[in-house]
């Protein structure tokens, strides 16, 4: 697809004269008119969504900085009675930046499963995939500092608990832990770095951005098939086709994402939040924000301090190396049948992680029921079924995606994206035309 | 294109210049990562007087040491024999409770409140050993903070104190 040929002309005398200077135009041009494979659905907008999510977390973030205080003193108040009550419209911008954060994370999890679905991560698409790992990383880095700015006991707490994991390694965990605090503790010093790294990373996040969409553009999309582009008939401009189909998907999450900015701000926050940073009190029961909970959970599985914080690490890293993990010379779930339910189980072992995550680790799955204990809890305890979802996350990457790989026959594969297209004329639903007046 | 007279004046010059430029490199970026570490007035601030006196028996305080909370508690007869009871327990971090306190002392317990695992400040009189319970991840300590289940590694850390008159400390 790099092979694309440029059809740009210079229509005006400005961009005739401009382009043999710096072919900026012909660049945007080239991008537009670049050939996208025909048969991408809406799991493929969310890209573009990530992008405008990307985007308004920039510019709502930039507008609060403006009347930010990053001190232990200054910092709750800033944000609580500035912010949220006498700046115009900063109650708005700040729940557009605190909800946006979650949107960006609703968006990002689909894209991954998008990925993971279609075989999106295989060969020639190992970097597009590993530089997108790289950006969910620095996401996750981003939301974590930004969530300790408005310094609420949660704030405090989440970030003394998360830069404690540091401490885990032996030797270099207590310098570490020193120079991520500037101190003996969470303190002044921390909150101040955490506001600069904040601010800085979301332009990192850009940067590779940038070469996520370059990676993407050497071989061009992959698609539901998994079946390479053969000819240019396979393929549309990206513009008008998939810059509208990209807006409209936009325009339904903006719903999504307004009916929490508008209807329910807090929804996603936590209480204890609304109480200032108090280095003396633990809030009774500590969670980080949902898109956390099924990584948090993984590290409280482990009875032994280092090994929880390297099988947190871990679950991170087996999305990075998932391209040299899958065996199967098919990339599509779609005629991967046994492997898709594998998958299917996977999400639902990343959901009770997640809910695990949120629950106390002595809490009860089925209550009143006292079962036997084994390695320091009840068997039926959300540690253990923790314990047992983080068995299974680590299996599917580890063993069912290499052995099913080479052992499962697939469904046969399309000879072109284009034949599952035809074989559904005008992609009408069985019936509908035939009876329009019967159907709901 | 023709080579240099000499190919391993070459190499070498190569070499010295990379080295240069990178030892330069790394003498720039030492500041930039050492300016993160705990600043001067932040490590002046290192030693904490307190006088024990206040605290009844039974009870338990808070003070603060470099930012960080401290238990002082002063523990009953019945809590230091329980303690010791369990001196040759099963324990990931084995210690008797008599190295956990200064001798003559054995009714004071002087602790980092700081959960070994994550830096949480355990509750008093919770769990299945008469001590702390780290309501972030469940760790149990006993009546000499001493690690008995959960993910902590270590026992509670005991700061550097001294007595310094029949009932003040300095800690630090």
């Amino acid at each position: 697809m790099s092979d694309h040929p440029s059809t740009y002309q210079p229509g005006t005398a400005i961009e005739r004269w401009l382009d043999p200077r710096l072919p900026i135009i012909r660049f945007g041009a080239d991008l537009m008119s670049f050939p996208t494979p025909r048969n991408l659905n809406y799991w493929y907008t969310f890209g573009g969504i990530l992008a405008f999510c990307l985007g308004v977390q920039i510019v709502t973030g930039i507008v609060l900085a403006m009347h930010y205080d990053p001190s232990g003193t200054g910092a709750f108040l800033s944000v609580q009675r500035g912010i949220m009550r006498d700046i115009n419209y900063g109650w708005l911008i700040r729940s557009l930046h605190a909800n946006g954060a979650s949107m960006f994370f609703v968006a990002v999890y689909l894209h991954i499963l998008r990925g993971l679905y279609y075989g999106s991560y295989k060969a020639p698409r190992e970097v597009l995939w590993l530089l997108g790992c790289v950006i969910y990383l620095l996401m996750m880095a981003t939301a974590f500092m930004g969530y300790v700015l408005p310094w609420g006991q949660m704030s405090f707490w989440g970030a003394k608990v998360i830069t404690s994991l540091f401490g885990a390694f032996p030797l270099i965990g207590k310098p570490l832990t020193a120079l991520l605090w500037g101190g003996y503790s969470v303190d002044d010093p921390t909150l101040n770095r955490f506001f600069s790294l904040h601010y800085l990373l979301p332009f990192v996040i850009a940067a590779v951005v940038g070469l996520h969409i370059w990676a993407l553009h050497v071989p061009g999309n992959a698609n539901p098939t998994g079946v390479e582009v053969k000819s240019k008939a396979d393929t549309l401009p990206f513009h008008p086709y998939y810059t509208v189909k990209d807006l409209f998907a936009v325009s339904v999450f903006m719903i999504l994402f307004a009916v929490f900015v508008f209807y329910m701000p807090e929804a996603l926050g936590k209480v204890d939040n609304q109480v200032m940073a108090d280095p003396l009190k633990t809030p009774a029961h500590i969670v980080p924000e949902w898109y956390l909970l099924p990584f948090y959970a993984i590290l409280r599985a482990i009875p032994d301090k280092l090994t929880g914080v390297l099988a947190l690490a871990g679950a991170i890293g087996m999305l990075f190396i998932l391209p040299w993990l899958d065996t199967s010379k098919v990339r599509s779930m779609r005629y991967r049948p046994t492997y898709r339910l594998f998958f299917v189980i996977w999400i639902v072992a990343c959901a009770a992680l997640g809910w695990c995550g949120s629950q106390e680790p002595d809490g009860q799955i089925i209550n009143g029921l006292a079962g036997p204990v084994l390695i320091d809890y009840d068997i039926n305890s959300v540690t253990w079924l923790s314990r047992i979802a983080a068995m299974y996350y680590f299996a599917y990457f580890l063993v069912i995606t290499p052995i099913l790989g080479l052992t499962e026959t697939p469904l046969p594969v399309p000879d072109s994206l284009y034949t599952p297209v035809l074989s559904h004329p005008a992609g009408v639903p069985a019936g509908a035309a035939a009876a329009p007046e019967t159907k709901g | 294109m023709d080579g240099p007279a000499d190919p391993g004046r070459r190499d070498f010059i190569h070499i010295v210049a990379t080295a240069a430029g990178i030892g330069g490199i790394a003498a720039v970026a030492w500041p930039l990562i050492d300016q993160m570490n705990p600043a001067a007035d932040t490590l002046a601030v290192a030693s904490t007087e307190f006088d024990m006196a206040k605290v009844a028996l039974g009870q338990q305080v808070v003070i603060i040491w470099r930012k960080q909370p401290v238990f002082v508690r002063h523990r009953t007869p019945v809590e230091i024999a329980k303690a010791r009871a369990d001196d040759n327990a099963p324990m990931k971090d084995p210690a008797t409770d008599a190295s956990r306190v200064k001798a003559g002392h054995e009714e004071w317990l002087v602790v980092l409140a700081s959960c070994t695992h994550l830096g949480c400040i355990p509750t008093f009189a919770q769990g299945d050993y008469g001590g702390w319970l780290c309501p972030c991840h469940g760790s149990q300590y006993d009546l000499s903070a001493r690690i008995r289940k959960g993910p902590a590694p270590l026992n509670l850390v005991l700061p550097d104190y001294a007595f310094i008159g029949p009932t003040k400390v300095k800690i630090g």
